[in-house]
């Protein structure tokens, strides 16, 4: 829980914090909160500030030495390190101050509560916007080597990205043996900290990020027995070629689940269950636990700002707004998880909707939900404001959970009225995008009920 | 005082050694440190607390429901009174938030007043019945269906890592001496007992048995077959810190004839603890998880807590309470052959553990044991990992004097560099990322090591108190995480 905001909400001024005044706070400096100080430094923002909690700037690019970065967005193919300097080099180049080692822990009060949020008080009777006049100032605490400190700000830009499940959150049984690892934490120990991980290894999981954990387990020496995913076929995108060429000589387990890691001490082995009922057990010293991911939420949280139920990640509007006036969200917080350009994109893309915030201090009042019907399992962003901008590339972000019922078309309604419809081009899979157009939305009634997204 | 993690033992006669440091074990140390002594605790794990201590409810029990007139009343509230002093003294993180214990059924409703009446007979007198109305308004997200209740006010939360490590560092620093893995495999009985270890031989005039799980081994050693342990395994779910506002107090079932049965409660860590299960095992190393035991725990808790299964889970664990065919602790003194038994400390250990070293020391005493003039004992002051007083990460003054305390590595739990030095550096340095995580918290979050991970094996491998080489006890000693060190590390 935060430092100073007490379970009631109220607050206790910390003896010894120094207080700083900025005008727009972002939150996290991977790829979305540097690309978006980066923007607001250059357009003349004011004094723009970029914390973050490691030591290094750049977010999960920084341990993710495989190249592919920056391929679309930049033109040029990078290692995930370069790209992590690309982005800092461009924030401070344009002005941003980046402060790293500096944990922002929790907030003076709650914005999402004190007011001036879309369902809140402030909110005009016909949903319409407000001034966020009235409302408390946006105030957070830190902790750094250089001590604590409360940071006002004019706007707040949550960029806290998105982590994978650990094995006790898939509530995976068996015993707690060392040898068990995220990829986030196997790409950190590998790459970051040169540690020997193990010799043998079962990857759990089969979107690209599997596939990453396969890249590092094999550039590190250790052989890697299997591959396994409950889905009925892995997630990789083929046209990228990795999957392809990885492909050799992994064995992929399909329609299988583990149902215990077994060992004391140090792993012994993972026990299997297929598709057909069979059970096994792979030897391994090694398992990695990929993908499955959460949004690192816990600010937003703390701060009582709406969370979209398909998400977890704060509820954001087409132009990043979340529920609480002032504070914008972007990156893999809003949709875990999407590449490193789509999250620098939303960077730059919230570099407009903050400055025009901190012109004229008006938050929409009333947005109106939008959801999304099994098997979908979610949709972002997931407000919208009829008035406010179409999102980045003018469509929606979906996910599918796995299903046996083939998914051949979206359709969008409100209160039973239909908005639009429209065929999906690819199959949907599950763990792999999919887009809906934004084609629809002046369609929608703002005093309407929420938009509802389902598989026609 | 000396802590040994390999080579071989030293060649004196002991005074006292005592097997297992566990809570019991390191309870019955300390409480020996007072008095002037050459004491041993010998452990076959590589850390202390590494058994059932380190793997149970947490809760600070008042006794109210014990059998009356059992040595394990008499210890537990007694004990109770102990420990919550002395947590005070050596800063170990207690919350006293309470326990409420909810009647969902008639036939639970008839048991309330059973239940105050068995309180009182355990000299606990503040129980009292509340009804739905109170009930609700004190645990407003509490599952519908609820009854009645029972106020029992005095349980409280507590940590057991640092209530073991605080006995078994004042015990070093009284002088004592700890070896670890070090597990006892044989005895010859005699003057003095020779004890085979994995680390080679060790004497001693008189020996304490507090081998929790395998107390009953080292008693057939001795020639006594008293009691057998059966396992019980408890499996546990911590949730989320975003759980902790749903629950003020400990939420407790009526206890049934298995045990106390699934409860919630807050930790002094700010998550949510769900469990445990009671179910009886031969396997005195069966500290796995199960999927069927996962999902009864979830089946109980959306119906105690229904908001608690939409949060994320932490960490799932479980311990082995030391069951035995009897129904009360198996303390025995056997003065012919200068030597004492711990036995049978099932689901109340950490609650009983100083006034069992108490009596413990009285029964010596009262064998004819010499143990000489008792003094003060240094006090110990622990470092605090709990949520109820100030973290290193949000003191200001702490940091200005010594930034390293300002410089977090463990996002999840605000665990900074300074606190994992000086762990590395304490009287009981911890030898695995385990042991340090029991010390400061660090991995042990919603994040379960995805950022900090590799971070804190460096700072691990690279800290003043270097790698041990560890040959993991053969007994009792499981869950632990031992060494990563053959496979990870420059
Ligand atoms: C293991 C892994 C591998 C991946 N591989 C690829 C890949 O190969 N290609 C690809 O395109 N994408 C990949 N991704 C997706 C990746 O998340 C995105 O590429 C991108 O990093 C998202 O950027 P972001 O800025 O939203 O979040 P992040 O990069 O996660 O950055 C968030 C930052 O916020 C900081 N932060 C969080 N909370 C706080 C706080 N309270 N105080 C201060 N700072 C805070 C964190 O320290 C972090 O630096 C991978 C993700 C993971 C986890
Ligand atoms: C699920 C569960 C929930 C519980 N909840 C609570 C609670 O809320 N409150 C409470 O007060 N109590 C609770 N308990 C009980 C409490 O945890 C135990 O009573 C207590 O930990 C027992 O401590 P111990 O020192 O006797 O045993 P242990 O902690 O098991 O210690 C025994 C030690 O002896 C060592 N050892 C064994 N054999 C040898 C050998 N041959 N040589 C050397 N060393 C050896 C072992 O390695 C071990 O470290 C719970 C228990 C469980 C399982």
């Amino acid at each position: 829980m935060s430092a100073t905001t007490n379970r009631d909400g109220s607050t206790v001024p910390g003896p010894g914090r120094r207080a700083r005044t900025v005008d727009v706070l972002v939150i996290g400096a991977g790829p979305a909160g540097l690309a978006a100080a980066a923007r607001l430094a250059a357009a003349g923002a004011g004094a723009v500030e970029v914390v973050d909690r490691e030591e290094q700037a750049g977010g999960v690019p920084r341990h993710c030495f495989h190249s592919g970065f920056g391929l679309r967005e930049l033109r040029r193919p990078m290692s995930g390190p370069a790209y992590a300097r690309h982005w800092c080099d461009l924030a401070t180049g344009a002005g941003a101050a980046l402060r790293t080692g500096v944990s922002v822990t929790g907030w003076s009060g709650q914005p999402g509560r004190d007011g001036g949020t879309a369902q809140g008080r402030n909110a005009g009777p016909a949903g319409g916007p407000v001034r966020a006049e009235g409302r408390g100032p946006l105030v957070v605490d830190t902790t750094g080597p250089d001590g604590l400190e409360r940071v006002t700000a004019g706007a707040v830009v949550l960029a806290t990205g998105a982590r994978e499940r650990p094995r006790s959150a898939r509530l995976v049984p068996g015993t707690r043996p060392a040898g068990v690892f995220t990829t986030g934490e196997l790409q950190q120990a590998v790459h970051l900290h040169h540690q020997r991980v193990g010799l043998r290894a079962v990857v759990v999981g089969a979107e690209p990020v599997g596939y990453s954990a396969v890249r590092t387990l094999r550039g590190a020496g250790v052989e890697v027995a299997a591959m396994v995913t409950d889905q009925p076929r892995h997630q990789s995108s083929w046209a990228s070629g990795l999957g392809a060429r990885l492909h050799h000589r992994l064995p992929l387990l399909t329609g299988t689940t583990v149902t215990a890691l077994l060992g004391r001490g140090r792993l012994s082995g993972v026990a299997l269950r297929h598709a057909d009922g069979r059970t096994t057990t792979v030897a391994c010293d090694t398992v990695v636990f990929t993908g499955d991911w959460i949004p690192d939420h816990e600010l937003a949280r703390l701060g009582g700002i709406a969370l979209d139920r398909g998400t977890r990640g704060p509820a954001v509007d087409t132009a990043f707004r979340t529920a609480a006036a002032g504070v914008f969200a972007v990156g893999n917080l809003l949709h875990a998880v999407e590449p490193a350009g789509t999250a620098a994109r939303e960077g730059r893309l919230v570099a407009g909707p903050v400055l025009r915030y901190l012109a004229d201090g008006v938050w929409p009042g009333g947005q109106v939900p939008v959801e999304v019907d099994a098997p979908l399992r979610w949709v972002a962003p997931n407000r919208i404001d009829p008035r406010g901008p179409r999102p980045p590339l003018g469509r929606f972000t979906l996910r599918t959970a796995g299903t046996a019922r083939r998914l051949s078309a979206l359709v969008v309604t409100q209160d039973g009225r239909l908005l639009h419809r429209e065929r999906l081009r690819r199959a949907a899979v599950p763990n792999r995008p999919l887009y809906a157009s934004a084609d629809w939305m002046d369609r929608v009634r703002p005093d309407g009920g929420p938009v509802v997204i389902s598989a026609g | 005082m000396a802590v040994t993690t390999s080579g071989r033992l030293p060649d004196e006669v002991y005074d006292i050694v005592v097997i297992g440091a566990g809570v019991v074990g390191s309870a019955i140390a300390r409480e020996l440190g007072r008095h002037p002594l050459r004491i041993a605790l010998v452990e076959a794990s590589d850390d202390v607390g590494d058994g059932t201590s380190k793997a149970n409810t947490a809760i600070l029990h008042t006794g109210f429901d014990a059998v009356p007139g059992s040595l394990e009343s008499r210890l537990v509230r007694e004990g109770q009174r102990r420990l919550a002093a002395y947590a005070a003294e050596a800063g170990i993180p207690v919350e006293p938030v309470g326990a409420l214990l909810v009647a969902w059924d008639e036939e639970q409703l008839a048991a309330l007043p059973r239940l105050v009446e068995k309180a009182e007979r355990n000299g606990y007198h503040e129980a009292r019945i509340i009804g739905a109305d109170e009930l609700y308004a004190r645990e407003p997200f509490l599952g519908p269906g609820a009854l009645a209740g029972l106020d029992v006010p005095g349980e409280s939360i507590i940590c057991p890592w640092t209530t073991t490590l605080a006995y078994a560092t004042q015990a070093v620093r009284a002088g004592a001496d700890l070896h670890l893995n070090c597990p006892v495999s044989g005895i010859v009985a005699g003057s003095p007992h020779e004890l085979r270890t994995g680390r080679g031989p060790l004497r001693t005039h008189t020996l304490i048995n507090a081998a929790g799980l395998r107390a009953d081994e080292i008693d057939r050693m001795l020639g006594h077959a008293d009691f057998t342990v059966r396992p019980r395994r408890g499996q546990l779910m911590v949730f989320d810190k975003f759980a902790r506002d749903l629950v003020r107090h400990i939420l407790l079932p009526v206890p049934t004839a298995l045990g106390k049965g699934v409860l919630v409660a807050p930790t002094v860590y700010g998550n949510v603890l769900l469990g445990p299960t009671a179910e009886e095992l031969d396997d005195r190393t069966a500290t796995g998880s199960t999927a069927e035991g996962l999902a009864f725990l979830r089946e109980r808790g959306g119906r105690v807590l229904p908001a608690l299964l939409d949060e994320e889970v932490t960490a799932v664990y479980a311990g082995l309470r030391a069951a035995t065919e009897e129904d009360d602790y198996q303390i025995r003194c056997h003065p012919e052959q200068r030597y004492v038994t711990v036995g049978g400390i099932r689901s109340t250990g950490l609650t009983a553990s100083m006034a069992i070293a108490a009596h413990v020391v009285e029964l010596l005493a009262d064998a004819g044991q010499r143990l000489g003039t008792p003094r003060e004992l240094e006090p110990v002051r622990m470092p605090n990992i709990g949520e109820a007083f100030a973290r290193p990460y949000e003191r200001a003054e702490l940091i200005a004097a010594d930034p390293e305390y300002g410089r977090l590595v463990c996002h999840c739990e605000r665990v900074s560099r300074g606190e994992i030095r000086d762990a590395l550096a304490s009287t009981i340095a911890p030898s695995t990322p385990e042991g340090l995580r029991r010390r400061t918290r660090a991995r042990g979050g919603r994040c379960q090591g995805f950022y900090c991970g590799a971070a804190v094996r460096a700072l691990f491998t690279s800290g003043p108190a270097g790698p041990v080489p560890g040959t993991t006890g053969a007994a009792g000693a499981e869950g632990g995480e031992p060494s990563l060190r053959p496979e990870v590390g420059p």
